[in-house]
């Protein structure tokens, strides 16, 4: 029987339920954008959301296609310069949560946004680290929102834009890094947690309908399930009817010949 | 005081084969139509400097104008790649390209030095990543004060700095409005010239705050007016970003063909 709402709504509403109202969010572009406005709109009123294009506590009523959207910048607190944003704000340990999405990740949460490959003759030339790399060092906690496959959750990511846990154990702070890391990392399968000790992702809990035999086909590693696996909650209705209406004004917004009456002049 | 001039002029006297040049804009206010008379103008052996090429560098490569990138993200915003650099570092079409990458907060610092004139950025970046060891411009220093380890990279000082902004009054002073980026900065740091092209030329600037962002004349080489000069990203206060033709580029940039056939209707074949 089908439970009602997709896996990728359970991921985003699952990473929206890991927010409050106290957090100062660095959004990324896509899925953690989704989460991040879907806290806003349900359960954290009180959310600051911080994109890199400078826009400090924005209010979008739909979700930007790029990271400077003029909504962004018209629903915001302040709007300050791209400079500033990444000395004073991130730099400066002022943001709790970066929320980050990835290509690859690996069993230490080192992410990849660069190549698939090697650097010099890529198989496949990705975008590459934007504000990622400095995210993951100075915010408090990251958390990183991917969908789960073989190819994206690896032994080891071919190459490491953004640290994660390095070899795991105390690498991060050999580094010389304060903050935590990546403290959690949400699928369309699962919750993962990094282990206290190795630092190792680790399953958490599994979403409705999901078992372990479906997580370590769809995982690189031989993956560890926590010894309290429980089931992540499912999305409620008023979540999910939140989120639809959310991607519903977005898709509308951005369709080709319906340009946003009242942006603009 | 800038030259008040036409696009086709501020080009043709500021921008030269072999220049390294920064077409700045955070998403907001990319000068599209200037990138366009250089494409026009048959441009050669660039260096272009941009934290996101974003479709203007897309355009400006796969015209084969770029020898060499400074970049920290190239996407296509909300869509996906850029198929004409892809292309370039893939396959070396229509030409070899080298690159350098860097993060967003690495350029931030670079053209925050350029403009207060130092010749390196400090900051605390890069710790634990690959990116170092593919780009021997990134190194590593021990504040000497508290033995703090900082990265480093080299201030970004472009020959010249092109940006779009709202307006410049009749004196050549410029105001910029909305997500303003790093385009104040990448204008102070040009070593050679600055070229602005607006939206209008005005009476009065209107600045709406007495610390709104505004370069004065006496900074600025060449003011064109532009109007649309940004689209398709936008100019706040003037019109939306066009998120469709984003992401209708995908497809026109994936084929050679296609992106061939759209470059001679929309750009070559259509002057400013």
């Amino acid at each position: 029987m089908s439970p009602g709402y997709t896996s990728e709504e359970m991921m985003v509403v699952t990473a929206a339920r890991q927010l409050s109202s106290d957090d100062t969010c660095f959004v990324g572009i896509g899925t953690p954008s989704a989460a991040c406005n879907l806290a806003r709109l349900t359960h954290s009123p009180g959310i600051t959301l911080i994109y890199e294009s400078g826009t400090i506590g924005t209010r979008p009523d739909v979700l930007p296609l790029s990271i400077g959207d003029g909504e962004l910048c018209e629903t915001a607190l302040t709007t300050v310069s791209v400079p500033e944003m990444f000395q004073y704000w991130l730099q400066a340990g002022r943001i709790s949560i970066g929320f980050l999405g990835a290509a690859q990740i690996d069993r230490f949460a080192n992410i990849n946004t660069t190549v698939i490959g090697g650097y010099h003759r890529p198989e496949v030339r990705l975008p590459g680290g934007g504000g990622a790399p400095e995210i993951a060092s100075f915010c408090e906690e990251i958390f990183v929102i991917m969908p789960h496959s073989p190819r994206a959750m690896v032994p080891e990511v071919d190459f490491v834009t953004s640290f994660g846990f390095g070899s795991g154990g105390s690498d991060r702070a050999d580094l010389g890094l304060v903050t935590q890391g990546p403290t959690l990392v949400i699928t369309d399968l699962c919750l993962m947690r990094p282990d206290p000790e190795t630092k190792e992702l680790t399953v958490a809990s599994l979403h409705p309908g999901v078992d372990r035999e479906q997580v370590r086909e769809s995982t690189g590693w031989g993956v560890a399930f926590g010894a309290d696996l429980g089931e992540t909650p499912p999305p409620e209705q008023g979540e999910l009817e939140v989120l639809r209406d959310l991607m519903e004004r977005t898709a509308k917004a951005h369709a080709p010949g319906h340009g946003r009456e009242g942006e603009g002049s | 005081m800038p030259a008040m001039t036409s696009l086709r002029e501020a080009i043709a006297t500021h921008v030269h084969d072999g220049d390294t040049v920064c077409m700045e804009g955070f998403t907001h206010l990319i000068p599209f139509a200037a990138g366009h008379e250089v494409i026009r103008q048959g441009r050669r052996d660039l260096t272009l400097i941009r934290m996101t090429p974003d479709l203007i560098y897309d355009q400006l490569i796969g015209a084969g104008c770029v020898a060499r990138l400074v970049f920290s993200w190239g996407g296509n915003p909300g869509v996906g790649s850029l198929h004409r650099l892809r292309d370039a570092v893939e396959n070396g079409w229509p030409r070899a390209l080298e690159i350098e990458e860097h993060s967003h907060a690495a350029m931030a610092n670079a053209y925050w030095a350029g403009a207060a004139g130092l010749p390196v950025a400090l900051f605390r970046g890069y710790l634990g990543s690959d990116l170092p060891a593919v780009n021997e411009s990134i190194r590593f220093l021990d504040d000497p004060f508290t033995g703090e380890r900082l990265a480093a990279v080299p201030a970004i000082r472009p020959d010249v700095t092109v940006i779009h902004a709202q307006r410049a009054d009749r004196e050549g002073n410029v105001l910029i409005e909305g997500i303003v980026g790093v385009q104040k900065e990448a204008a102070l740091a040009a070593r050679r010239a600055v070229v602005v092209t607006v939206e209008e030329i005005v009476d009065d600037l209107r600045a709406p705050s007495h610390n709104s962002v505004i370069l004065p004349s006496w900074s600025v080489d060449a003011i064109a007016e532009a109007p649309g000069g940004a689209a398709p990203s936008y100019a706040h206060g003037y019109y939306t970003r066009d998120n469709a033709f984003y992401t209708e580029w995908d497809a026109i940039s994936r084929d050679r063909e296609r992106f061939r056939q759209w470059l001679e209707d929309e750009v070559l074949g259509a002057p400013p």
